[in-house]
């Protein structure tokens, strides 16, 4: 403060000199004035643990998820005394995914708060989560006093090494000083460009240190500079493509979910008159009954949208990455096409699929100005897409998605379409992963973006239970509805005490075959039936007790005459339900390309049935 | 084809292990890697040889880019530029023999740093095959004991540095 003043006597001196008109020198002053009356008032002495609460104000973040524990007390401290919104969950794996499924349905940054050691690796799989699907996460975690470091002492485990890969960015924190830079840069890194996770680990000894809190303004980055608006005269190059192309196909995926460009990208497929096929994590960015839809693309994709990508002679991929679970057989996928990439993350172009041309970018730039273009030529574009246009959705008509109807038995497909006539495709669904998640990919009618939250880059079992509470969170209004395998229920079902406590009204339908149903359909498919390990019927679980034990509804389906009354009844109940559907153990997810075969080599399997 | 890469990076902590990790976990074709502090105290220039054709080449660069502390890649195979390497090479030498490693220390305008009684430590800069040969010759000859090689760094020709180009 003393040193501030001194500075700017001597400025006021230089100032002074130079200045041709007294009034001049006195507007100058009053500013001065001004500007030492604001430092006065945020010149703030306070601790690295408020610093942090100051922090996640400048932020609009309005609740953490986590879990306490020796190096974060101090903190939790603060948390107590400022009253801040934290979800506290039965395990750090549930609080971090809670904060991704929260960071989906909302489009904000998710926040994290875990101590060092366990509770850090805990956050491991959340995180690896999050990266793989590009969700913007801040982790705060504590680590170990300075001087301790590097001693292997109690609960002390390099997170900042352990987190490297599965990061977008990550901190360690050893000065009080360094604190508000490093989050304010954690959040502009988390939530622009591609995002993703960022760690931010703080010393123990960091929390308690006072200081001279001041948070950043801007963050000066020289190694990280998102592109938004990239080369616009490559858009002409991608218009004199559309109009050669006689079997055009767009292709689009999580980045149009991630960068909020539905509706401009809608416009695109409304202009242009092309087909569209999706990704897992597209779905909902366009209705599932657009008239130009073919569903989703890949291993358990739709017989049209597989064919019309071994057939389309220009591919259009839209915030795409070319995973194998989409590709197949990499050489033969696509081939027959030019095609154009669409991401804001030049690392994506030339990965796996070798792009004719590449629109790097952010979504909210290049789809309007692409349309822009297209507007001038959309009838053109139009009549010249029909004919291959009636082929894909006679595919579409003639081989549409169905399964065997079975009067004994509770369908899981017939669950997923009751659900989705039920809330009218207007809920957010949100998934685990196995065969309950394509069943909810290929039946659910999705209306809107950011409706479908699902693990698809690292499949993590475990994910669907605390996202669901996480997503809740975030839209307290909206319905938010959970299908889970009875595996992967059992990965997180502590959580299902946090939804009791906060009372957040997920609705928890567990398809249960009392089996791992997808590894189960490839031990069938491809190891000779030999079951290993995956029947679930020894450690079968009663979850409706185990709900009602957690102070939450309970339900159970067995006969298919059940399954409307008791959707309806979950539907209707305002606190969290289970439901416990009992489904067949012998099912298969068809079609299906199996792993390393083309697309156009499906499986068709009950559909021929 | 080997390329040559230049890699401006904040001189800050874990920058090495952030560029190390990427670089195993993404199973890049690395050479060499050496690093060093710059003209300016808060960037440092790591030189990284990498082996692979013109995709993978791309990916390496945009994948190093998009490291939050990696400034600045320019590929210095696409410019003129010279390439070097330090070798401290130590050689048997006893009072027999060393005249004749004197004489091939000066062919290879090489020089000699260390000398006792049963040993000499040769330290020679220039491109990787130069000191190859030496290395051949010296183990063939005499007998090496051990080397230490620094990996290659490189500075392009004329005015212009890497951050500008």
């Amino acid at each position: 403060m003393r040193s501030s003043t001194q500075k700017c006597v001597t400025n006021l001196w230089i100032f002074w000199s130079s200045c041709s008109k007294d009034e001049d020198y006195l507007i100058y002053l009053n500013n001065i004035f001004a500007r030492e009356e604001k430092v006065r008032v945020t010149n703030l002495i306070i601790t690295g643990a408020e610093a942090i609460i100051e922090s996640l104000k400048n932020e609009n973040v309005d609740v953490v998820f986590g879990y306490p524990g020796g190096s974060v007390l101090t903190l939790y401290d603060a948390l107590y005394q400022a009253k801040f919104r934290h979800i506290l969950t039965k395990h750090e794996q549930g609080a971090v995914h809670a904060a991704d499924g929260y960071a989906r349905a909302t489009g904000k940054v998710g926040v994290v708060i875990a101590t060092s050691g366990p509770g850090a690796t805990n956050l491991v799989t959340g995180i690896a989560t999050a990266y793989m699907d590009s969700i913007p996460l801040v982790a705060i975690t504590g680590q170990v006093s300075v001087p301790l470091i590097g001693r292997d002492s109690f609960q002390e485990a390099d997170i900042r090494g352990i987190t490297t890969p599965i990061t977008k960015h990550n901190y360690l924190v050893k000065k009080v000083e360094d604190l508000p830079g490093a989050l304010k840069e954690a959040f502009y890194i988390a939530r622009t460009g591609r995002p993703g996770p960022v760690v931010v680990d703080i010393a123990k000894d960091v929390f308690a240190a006072s200081f001279d809190y001041q948070y950043p303004e801007e963050v000066k980055l020289r190694g990280y500079r998102p592109v938004f608006e990239g080369d616009s005269s490559i858009l002409d190059k991608v218009l004199a493509e559309m109009r050669l192309a006689q079997k055009p196909l767009i292709f689009v995926g999580g980045g149009v979910n991630l960068s909020d460009t539905s509706k401009e990208l809608k416009e695109l497929i409304d202009l242009s008159g092309f087909p569209v096929i999706s990704t897992l994590m597209g779905l909902g960015c366009l209705p599932n009954d657009h008239p130009q839809f073919l569903g989703m693309v890949g291993m358990h994709g739709t017989y049209a949208a597989n064919m019309a990508t071994t057939e389309c002679d220009l591919l259009i991929g839209i915030g795409v990455r070319f995973d194998d679970r989409v590709t197949g057989l990499l050489s033969e996928f696509a081939a027959k096409a030019k095609i154009i990439h669409f991401d804001i993350d030049p690392a994506e172009i030339n990965k796996n699929v070798i792009a004719n041309l590449r629109v790097v970018g952010d979504m909210r730039w290049s789809i309007p100005a692409l349309n822009q273009e297209v507007k001038m030529v959309s009838d053109e574009l139009k009549g010249q897409v029909r004919p291959w246009l009636e082929k894909v959705r006679n595919w579409y008509k003639e081989k549409p998605l169905t399964y065997v109807q079975n009067s004994d038995s509770v369908m899981p497909q017939a669950v997923v379409e009751k659900v989705s006539q039920l809330t009218q495709g207007d809920a957010v669904i949100v998934t685990d992963v196995g065969q309950h998640q394509m069943w909810v990919a290929q039946f659910y009618g999705f209306k809107n973006p950011r409706s479908l939250l699902t693990s698809g880059g690292l499949g993590t079992m475990g994910y669907g239970l605390p996202a669901a509470l996480g997503a809740q969170c975030g839209l307290p209004d909206r319905p938010v509805i959970l299908f889970v395998g009875d595996g992967g229920f059992m990965m997180n079902c502590q959580e299902l005490a946090a939804a009791a406590e906060f009372n957040f009204p997920v609705k928890v339908l567990i398809l249960n075959n009392q089996c791992l149903g997808m590894v189960a359909q490839w031990q069938r498919m491809f190891y000779g039936g030999r079951y290993s390990q995956t029947s679930l019927k020894g450690s079968a679980t009663d979850f409706v007790k185990l709900a009602e034990a957690m102070g939450v509804a309970g339900l159970r389906v067995s006969k298919p005459e059940e399954l409307e009354k008791t959707l309806q009844e979950a539907l209707a109940i305002p606190g969290p339900v289970v439901v416990d559907i009992r489904i067949p153990e012998v099912l298969d997810v068809f079609p299906m390309v199996p792993a390393g075969a083309c697309l156009d080599q499906m499986m068709l399997g009950g559909i021929e049935e | 084809m080997k390329h040559t890469l230049a890699v401006l990076v904040e001189n800050k902590p874990g920058v090495l292990t952030h560029i190390s990790g990427l670089i195993s976990r993404r199973a890049f074709n690395i050479e060499s890697i050496a690093a060093g502090y710059t003209e300016e105290a808060d960037t440092t220039r790591i030189t990284i040889v990498v082996e692979g054709d013109e995709i993978e080449q791309e990916q390496v660069v945009n994948q190093l880019s998009k490291l939050v502390d990696v400034i600045k890649i320019s590929d210095l195979t696409a410019v003129e530029s010279i390439q070097r390497e330090l070798a401290l090479i130590k050689v048997k030498a006893s009072a027999a023999t060393r005249s004749d490693i004197i004489n091939i220390v000066e062919i290879f305008r090489a020089s000699i740093v260390d000398v006792n009684r049963e040993t000499m430590v040769i330290e020679l800069s220039g491109d990787e095959t130069k000191i190859d040969a030496l290395c051949q010759v010296l183990d063939d000859d005499h007998g090496i004991i051990e080397i230490a090689r620094t990996g290659k760094i490189a500075l392009s020709r004329g005015p212009i540095p890497a951050k500008d180009q």
